[in-house]
């Protein structure tokens, strides 16, 4: 069992970082319905808001983690121009999704959604922890303002899912791989 | 409860909303000038080049980087004018709510295509 250097880096921006950041959306999600919601007249506890701020950082965190080695690592490997004589595109991920019809759209239309709306994610995921550090449980007083951080985080959840739909979509057409091999496990041999 | 604890509490009901306003609004603004950046350089060869900050990552260096860097400033200079204010926050979510959708659509390339 092996895996290369490229494949591996897919796999922490993918599922080490993004998803991980969408399961993490949805527990964010109810805590600040249940916590914040003017209806709860239970006195929140400093420990529970300490857990929330720091989940909601580390949020925040994920999810620059996750577009920042999406960019940097990743996408340069999946745009890399191959040589004008290059017959096989399988290091070459854009353009071995171009060269067919069936193919094409996962780059026109998805890697071109996906590395712009994933962006909205950690900006969104940002103001939202900052509200929360800044407010706190004060933030029962300010409905309107509690609302704001449940769209933003709502649409941070929209705009991940949207990048780590396509980003398994495109990694199972045309899956980044390449660089060092790194053996994990060595095979029964029959 | 005790006189610390009072007015900790005090002070939480009454902390103006400018701060929280400020960074809801910036984000709005963050999501859109995102999409914006983004057709620029898709637009326009010239901006497109101007957009590749970084050679193996592209134009998308650039445009995501522009729109950190005025997300961010917008962010400071609303929270210095605002921190200590409160604000009609209705109209602030209903801008920054229709900006964030105006980005997530801006984003989606058959209707960035329209333009």
């Amino acid at each position: 069992m092996e895996i290369t250097a490229r494949g591996l880096w897919t796999l922490i921006h993918g599922m080490g970082f993004g998803a991980l950041y969408l399961l993490a959306c949805s527990g964010a999600l109810v805590e600040l319905y249940r916590r914040y919601s003017p209806q709860n007249l239970a006195p929140l506890v400093q420990n529970e808001e300490k857990f929330l701020r720091i989940y909601l950082v580390a949020m925040a965190a994920l999810a620059w983690l996750a577009v920042l080695s999406g960019a940097y690592i990743v996408y340069p490997w999946y745009r890399a121009a191959p040589p004008p004589d290059a017959a096989n595109l399988a290091a070459f991920p854009q353009r071995l999704l171009m060269a067919s019809p069936t193919t094409s759209g996962w780059h026109s239309l998805g890697m071109e959604w996906k590395e712009h709306v994933a962006w909205i994610a950690p900006i969104s995921i940002t103001m939202a922890a900052s509200v929360v550090l800044q407010y706190g449980r004060g933030l029962k007083n300010h409905p309107q303002l509690r609302a704001a951080v449940l769209v933003f985080v709502w649409t941070s959840l929209l705009a991940a899912g949207v990048a780590g739909f396509f980003g398994a979509m495109i990694n199972k057409n045309a899956p980044v791989e390449g660089g060092p091999v790194i053996h994990i496990v060595q095979g029964e041999q029959k | 409860m005790n006189a610390q604890n009072a007015s900790a509490s005090v002070a939480l009901t009454t902390r103006p909303n400018g701060a929280g306003a400020a960074a809801v609004l910036a984000a709005g603004i963050g999501a859109f000038v995102l999409a914006v950046f983004a057709i620029l350089a898709d637009r326009s060869a010239a901006i497109k080049s101007l957009m590749i900050f970084s050679k193996p990552t592209g134009p998308l260096s650039g445009v995501t980087t522009c729109a950190i860097v005025l997300w961010l400033a917008v962010w400071a200079i609303l929270h210095a004018r605002w921190r200590n204010r409160s604000v009609a926050l209705a109209r602030i979510n209903a801008a920054a709510f229709a900006l964030l959708i105006l980005g997530l659509l801006l984003t989606f390339p058959p209707i960035a295509d329209l333009f």
